[in-house]
C-alpha cells in the first residue's frame, strides 16, 4: 500500500478542520442543551397523575429511544417540508439531536428520582411543602448527583453522534477531514479498500 | 353511609380536636381498618399501641393524608379533612383543600427524613420560609428557638448524616413544631433508635405534653413511656380499637383477654 504522508497538506487544511471542530463542538453542545431541558420535563412529564399524558410520552420516549438516530435527523429535515415545516440543517439537526438524546436523560432522571426515598416525599407533605416546591428543593437537589454519572455518558455519545448531521449536510470535523479532495484520510482509506478486495 | 350525609361540620361543643368517623382503609382485599370512631380533645396526648398490623401507623398516615380512605369521614378542629364542601355536599378533597387542612397537622418519623442536603436549621426554616412565607430572619428564630429546646443549638449548621439518630429525630420534632401544628404526630419515633438514645427524644416529647397545648397523636412499643405521660392509650387489633381508657387502667387493669395477652407479650419481650 501506497501511503505518502504530507506535512504540507496538513497544515493547509488544518485551519479548516478546525472551523469544521468548532462545528462539531457547537452542535454537541446545543445538541446537549437541548436534551438537558427537554429530558428533565419528559422524565417530569411521565409523573403527573393525569395518566393519558404520562401514557403518551411514555410511548414517546420508548419510540424514540427505539429508532436510530440518523433516521429521526432525516425525518425532521426531509419529511417536515411535507407538511409545511422548511428547517434549515442546522435547526433540523439540532431538534433531531436534541430530542434524541432528551429520551435517553429523561430515563437517567427518572432512575435518579425514583432512588429518592419515599420518607422525602413524605416528609414534604408532612411540611405541607407545594408539588413545585418539593421537586426543585428537596427531589431534584437529591436526583441530580446520581444522575451525573450517566449523564456524562451521554455528552460523549452526543459528540460521538454529531458525525451524523452530515447526512442533511451540516458539516462537522470528520465529515470534512473525510471529504477533503486529495486529503491523507481519503488516500489511506482509498488503499484501504483495495488491499480488502484484492484488487 | 354515603359520605353526602356526614355534616359539613361538626356542631359547636361537640368539635373535638380530630374526629374519626367510621374510617374504612383497604389495601385490596385486605381491611387495614374497620369503621374507626376515634375523638382526641384539644390538647390529648392519645397514645395507640398494638401488634405490628393491626392499623396503628394507618391512623396517623390517614390523619396526615399520606393514604387515602376508602369509607367515612376524617375532621379536624370540626372541619373536615377528607373531604370539601361543593354545593351543599361533601365530596372528596381535591389538593387545594387538603393544602388548607394539612397546615394545621405536624408528622414525625420511625426514620426521622430529614432532608440529607440542608443543614439541621435550614431543614426547620425550610417549611417556615417556602410553605408560610415568613421573612428569613423570623423563621430562623423561630427554628433557632426549637432547635434550643431540643437541645440541638450547637449542631445547628451540622447536616443530618453527621448526626446521630437521636439527634436526628430531636431535629425533626424542631422542623415539625416550626410550622406551628395543633395536631403533632408521633410515628414510631423512637423504634429505629439505640436504646441509649432513646430518652433524649422522649425528654423532648415529654416537655411538649407539659408546656404547650399541643394536641398529640403516637405510635410507640415503648410502653412505660405510653404510661407515664398519655391522657388516654388505645389498644389497637386488627383494625379495630379492642379496648380504651387511662393508662394506668388499661395498663394496670386490662379488661379484654387480647389486650391481657399483648401487655404480658410484651412485658416478657422486656
Amino acid at each position: 500500500m501506497r501511503f505518502d504522508w504530507q506535512w504540507d497538506f496538513a497544515w493547509e487544511i488544518l485551519p479548516r478542520l478546525l472551523a469544521a471542530t468548532l462545528n462539531t463542538l457547537l452542535a454537541a453542545g446545543i445538541g446537549y442543551a437541548i436534551a438537558v431541558v427537554l429530558g428533565l420535563v419528559l422524565a417530569l412529564a411521565q409523573r403527573t397523575p393525569w395518566k393519558p399524558l404520562t401514557f403518551i410520552v411514555r410511548e414517546a420516549v420508548e419510540f424514540i429511544r427505539s429508532t436510530p438516530l440518523v433516521l429521526q435527523i432525516f425525518f425532521v429535515f426531509y419529511v417536515g417540508p411535507q407538511f409545511g415545516i422548511r428547517l434549515s440543517p442546522w435547526t433540523a439537526g439540532m431538534i433531531a439531536i436534541g430530542l434524541h438524546y432528551s429520551a435517553y436523560l429523561s430515563e437517567v432522571y427518572r432512575a435518579g428520582i425514583e432512588a429518592v426515598p419515599k420518607g422525602q416525599w413524605e416528609a414534604c407533605r408532612a411540611l405541607n411543602m407545594s408539588t413545585r416546591d418539593t421537586y426543585l428543593r428537596i427531589v431534584i437537589p437529591q436526583a441530580l448527583p446520581p444522575s451525573v454519572a450517566g449523564m456524562g455518558n451521554y455528552l460523549v455519545g452526543i459528540f460521538k453522534d454529531t458525525p451524523m448531521l452530515s447526512v442533511i449536510g451540516v458539516a462537522d470535523v470528520i465529515f470534512l477531514a473525510i471529504s477533503l479532495p486529495a486529503a491523507g484520510l481519503v488516500r489511506l482509506f482509498e488503499g484501504f479498500v483495495r488491499r480488502k478486495m484484492g484488487m | 353511609m354515603d359520605h353526602g350525609d356526614y355534616p359539613l361540620e361538626l356542631p359547636e361543643g361537640d368539635r373535638p380536636m380530630v374526629r374519626f368517623m367510621n374510617v374504612t382503609k383497604r389495601y385490596g382485599s385486605l381491611t387495614v381498618l374497620d369503621n374507626l370512631c376515634l375523638d382526641v380533645a384539644e390538647g390529648e396526648m392519645v397514645t395507640v399501641i398494638g401488634p405490628s398490623g393491626s392499623g396503628k401507623t394507618t391512623v396517623l398516615r390517614m390523619l396526615m393524608t399520606l393514604e387515602t380512605i376508602n369509607g367515612g369521614i376524617i375532621y379536624v378542629d370540626g372541619k373536615p379533612l377528607t373531604h370539601m364542601e361543593r354545593n351543599g355536599r361533601l365530596v372528596p378533597a381535591d389538593e387545594r383543600h387538603l393544602r388548607k387542612m394539612r397546615s394545621s397537622i405536624g408528622m414525625c418519623f420511625q426514620h426521622f427524613n430529614l432532608f440529607p442536603h440542608m443543614t439541621a436549621l435550614q431543614n426547620c426554616m425550610e417549611g417556615p420560609v417556602q410553605v408560610l412565607g415568613l421573612p428569613k430572619a423570623e423563621a430562623r428564630a423561630r427554628s433557632e428557638e426549637l432547635l434550643e429546646m431540643v437541645g440541638m443549638i450547637e449542631k445547628k449548621d451540622q447536616h443530618p448524616s453527621r448526626l446521630s439518630g437521636g439527634q436526628q429525630q430531636r431535629v425533626a420534632i424542631a422542623r415539625a413544631l416550626a410550622m406551628r401544628p395543633k395536631v403533632m404526630l408521633f410515628d414510631e419515633v423512637t423504634s429505629a433508635l439505640d436504646p441509649e438514645v432513646i430518652g433524649e427524644v422522649t425528654n423532648v416529647i415529654r416537655r411538649l405534653v407539659g408546656e404547650h397545648n399541643l394536641t398529640m397523636l403516637m405510635v410507640t412499643h415503648q410502653m412505660g413511656f405510653a404510661r407515664d405521660i398519655s391522657d388516654r392509650v388505645c389498644f389497637f387489633y386488627r383494625g379495630k380499637i379492642e379496648e380504651q381508657g387511662p393508662p394506668d387502667q388499661l395498663f394496670g387493669n386490662p379488661q379484654r383477654e387480647r389486650t391481657q395477652q399483648f401487655l404480658s407479650a410484651v412485658k416478657e419481650a422486656d
